[in-house]
């Protein structure tokens, strides 16, 4: 597999790295993340009408731009660097996906170009009270209500639950696993904000009661969601080797220029050597994503790719946050200091689609090790 | 070097051609290979008349594959001369004289003359530009006395690269000379040096007034340092080349079919599920290894290569250390026994195949993965301060004449 990005790509990545810089500086993070709602309409606009962004990979048909996961992963890739405030992950991402995977072309067409233009925020609702990402641990049931369904039963950990217009719920049919679809404001549906660990992402819990629900396919969606959590697992993965490369600078830059005993405290092996391995680290896990997003791409060992991708680079990214608190020392423990930010977004991104031990365990059965 | 054009097609033809003029099947290794050379098909991006075209080094693979296509004899440069062709010919093509690249590059590239190494010295480890061995002008000669280490196949060799002090008043860098010594001379003693497997891989070296012409020399007089540089360079490029090549192949394959063939019952449930755990990230480092040279050779074609390519040598070593120690547990009781035993041999060729426990012979040669070609602790100083643009730390042997700097004993 070829793993070289086009020149296309690379005036892409700029145009969002410029975008991202512009639109989401250290002050705008913390400003969104003591928010509720943590994300910010202006700059969400920005992204589906000045660069696309919303709809990177939903066919031109529905709206979109018509491009696939390399670029998400770049997207992504630049939105870690910066700690992007933003429902991205989940409404470009694992609802878009779900529908397209899943979807039939009525459903498609009512509830795509909305997502690719911004005016509706999608989420994916997979896992159960226990949190588990995976389709086939769903016991949520779905009962008939004449043309239409009903929905009871809590939905835990959902990213951006609480802001989205339109959520896909998993649930148990009596023919197997069918995808729902759900209004925000639905009736029966309490949707609560949880008090996240990682303030710069937001999770919802959600409890339905009755809740009608359109079913988007008729098809078992267990295999269409095992694509999905794949596909999310890899552009978690870039997002990781977003933060992680940030890291690595920040505490690049800070032993240049911190002074101890009379020298910089990079030129002290100790420090310097923690770099060194959080580079190859980076590097490592730049390997990773990349190959991930471009086995999706390829349709190619899509399944080893992802878990591949998921448990190296959420390890390698906790690594890079918890080195870059030690470099900055004290520093590095105040609230006013960002490695903070940098490090609980790692914590959570370790364990959300998977930790990585559990991704390895897939891995080893692909293998057939 | 300028580069000149030429397509696939037109190189694919010239390998036919000589393939014509001498067929690997048919006549013996130094008369192919010498046609090879005299094709320019032996290293491509040489220059014409010293064996290449002036193209790019990538083409070499073309040429590789085309006489594959044909042949059931493939020569494999590593197996014929590692040091010579390795690091050798580059130094020589770059700082050699005329005389030396007419009569030297041609049996390099044949294996006709066997070539070796001696930087290394007891007292010059990963300190390579602190070595003590003396070169005295006398007349014509220049004579050498000292004591080299770790040299590969001295004992097979006709020439050696050698680097020697010629100034102790000079700083440490800017007081040696680099020359080219015959190794039949009279005074030079080797004497196998035997490693932790039992076999002697390598070699000692010692130097006892031994002359050597003063045109043997390569750069200027005090420049040594520069010539060696292009030598280690050329080494780090052999050595870390990045892991296995296909998916699963190489020391990781090697464990993984250990794992599969392990006997019934061998590990508890509970062990089973922690071994497979433990194999299963040391592949995905193994992968990401592989993967990470790719995109580094990606980016050197490219023009730009990125910190990709440094960080390799690094990762394999301390990698391939854990794959092997992996495999001693995978084998169990039985990496009690090493079969058939220390057998104080030693290789005359770098083939590893033949020899029996394979693994744990393999398990202890790792430990030098992150010694030789620069130990792990000096890739992470190159690492920080040349990739990542950390400041060096202190010296106080960098503008001192090198006879005022302690040395161990």
């Amino acid at each position: 597999m070829d793993f070289a990005f086009t020149h296309e790509h690379e005036e892409l990545r700029q145009t969002i790295r410029r975008f991202m810089e512009n639109e989401s500086p250290e002050a705008t993070v913390r400003k969104l993340m003591e928010t509720e709602q943590g994300y910010d309409r202006k700059t969400w606009d920005k992204m589906a009408s000045e660069l696309s962004l919303l709809g990177l990979a939903v066919p031109e048909q529905y709206g979109g731009a018509g491009l696939g996961a390399v670029e998400l992963a770049i997207a992504m890739e630049e939105m870690g660097r910066v700690l992007f405030c933003g429902p991205y992950l989940a409404s470009a991402v694992l609802a878009a996906d779900a529908l397209l995977r899943t979807g039939d072309d009525a459903s498609k067409k009512k509830l795509l170009p909305a997502i690719v233009s911004g005016k509706s925020i999608a989420t994916l609702a997979l896992a159960d009270e226990n949190g588990r990402w995976d389709p086939k641990a769903v016991t949520m049931r779905a009962t008939r209500d004449g043309s239409n369904w009903k929905l009871s039963g809590a939905k835990n950990y959902v990213l951006d639950g609480h802001i989205a217009d339109s959520i896909l719920v998993a649930a148990r049919a009596d023919d197997g696993l069918g995808l729902f679809h759900v209004e925000g404001a639905a009736a029966g549906l309490q949707r609560k904000p949880l008090p996240t660990l990682d303030l710069t992402r937001k999770l919802a819990r959600l409890d339905f009661s009755g809740t009608p629900a359109a079913r988007v396919s008729s098809a078992d969606a267990t295999e269409a969601l095992k694509h999905t959590l794949a596909l999310a697992s890899a552009m978690l993965a870039a997002e990781q080797v977003g933060g992680a490369q940030r890291c690595l600078e920040m505490s690049t830059e800070y032993a240049k220029t911190r002074l101890q005993f009379g020298r910089p405290i990079g030129s002290f092996q100790a420090i310097k050597h923690k770099c060194a391995d959080m580079l190859v680290e980076t590097e490592f896990a730049r390997s990773a994503a990349y190959h991930a997003a471009f086995a999706i791409a390829g349709n190619e060992d899509v399944f080893e790719a992802a878990h591949l991708a998921k448990s190296y680079c959420s390890e390698a990214y906790f690594h890079a946050a918890a080195e870059n608190i030690q470099i900055h020392g004290g520093m590095g423990f105040t609230w006013e200091h960002p490695a903070h930010l940098y490090f609980k977004r790692a914590r959570a991104s370790i364990i959300l689609f998977g930790d990585p031990a559990e991704h390895r365990l897939q891995l080893a059965s692909v293998l057939e090790l | 070097m300028a580069q000149r054009e030429i397509t696939e097609e037109e190189l694919r033809k010239r390998v036919r051609a000589l393939l014509d003029e001498a067929h690997p099947d048919k006549v013996d290794q130094f008369t192919f290979r010498g046609k090879q050379y005299d094709h320019g098909l032996a290293w491509v991006h040489f220059p014409e008349g010293y064996g290449g075209l002036g193209i790019s080094p990538g083409m070499q693979a073309i040429v590789t594959e085309e006489i594959s296509k044909h042949a059931k004899t493939l020569y494999d440069d590593m197996m014929i001369n590692a040091i010579g062709i390795g690091m050798g010919a580059p130094t020589v093509l770059t700082h050699g004289t005329e005389w030396m690249k007419k009569n030297l590059l041609r049996r390099i590239f044949t294996g006709e003359d066997i070539w070796c190494q001696l930087f290394s010295e007891p007292g010059a480890g990963s300190d390579v530009a602190g070595l003590a061995t003396r070169a005295v002008r006398e007349g014509d000669y220049w004579v050498v006395n000292g004591q080299k280490v770790w040299t590969s196949l001295a004992h097979l060799s006709k020439w050696a690269m050698l680097l020697a002090r010629t100034n102790p008043d000079a700083p440490k860098h800017s007081g040696m000379s680099y020359f080219l010594l015959d190794m039949e001379s009279p005074g030079v003693e080797v004497r196998p040096l035997h490693q932790i497997t039992g076999e002697a891989e390598f070699n000692e070296v010692f130097l006892t007034d031994v002359k050597i012409p003063a045109d043997r020399m390569m750069g200027r007089e005090g420049e040594g340092w520069k010539v060696a540089l292009t030598t280690l360079m050329n080494e780090r490029t052999a050595i870390g080349g990045g892991g296995p090549t296909r998916r699963g192949a190489g020391s990781i394959g090697v464990l993984m079919n250990l794992w599969k063939s392990r006997e019934k019952g061998q590990f508890s449930p509970e062990a089973e599920i922690l071994m497979r755990d433990r194999i299963t990230r040391l592949y995905i480092e193994s992968e990401l290894l592989r993967m990470t040279s790719q995109r580094a050779k990606a980016a050197r074609k490219a023009g730009n290569p990125g910190p990709e390519g440094s960080v390799a040598k690094l990762a394999q070593a301390e990698l391939n250390k854990r794959i092997w120690e992996c495999a001693m547990d995978v084998m169990g009781p039985d990496s009690l026994v090493y079969e058939p035993g220390y057998t104080r041999r030693r290789p005359t060729s770098r083939a590893r195949e033949g020899r029996n426990s394979l693994s744990k012979y393999q398990f202890l040669r790792a430990r030098a993965n992150s010694i030789e070609g620069g130990t792990s602790e000096v890739m992470r100083n190159i690492l920080g301060e040349r990739v990542l643009g950390l400041p060096g730390e202190p010296r106080s042997d960098k503008d001192v004449p090198w006879k005022q700097i302690p040395r161990s004993a």
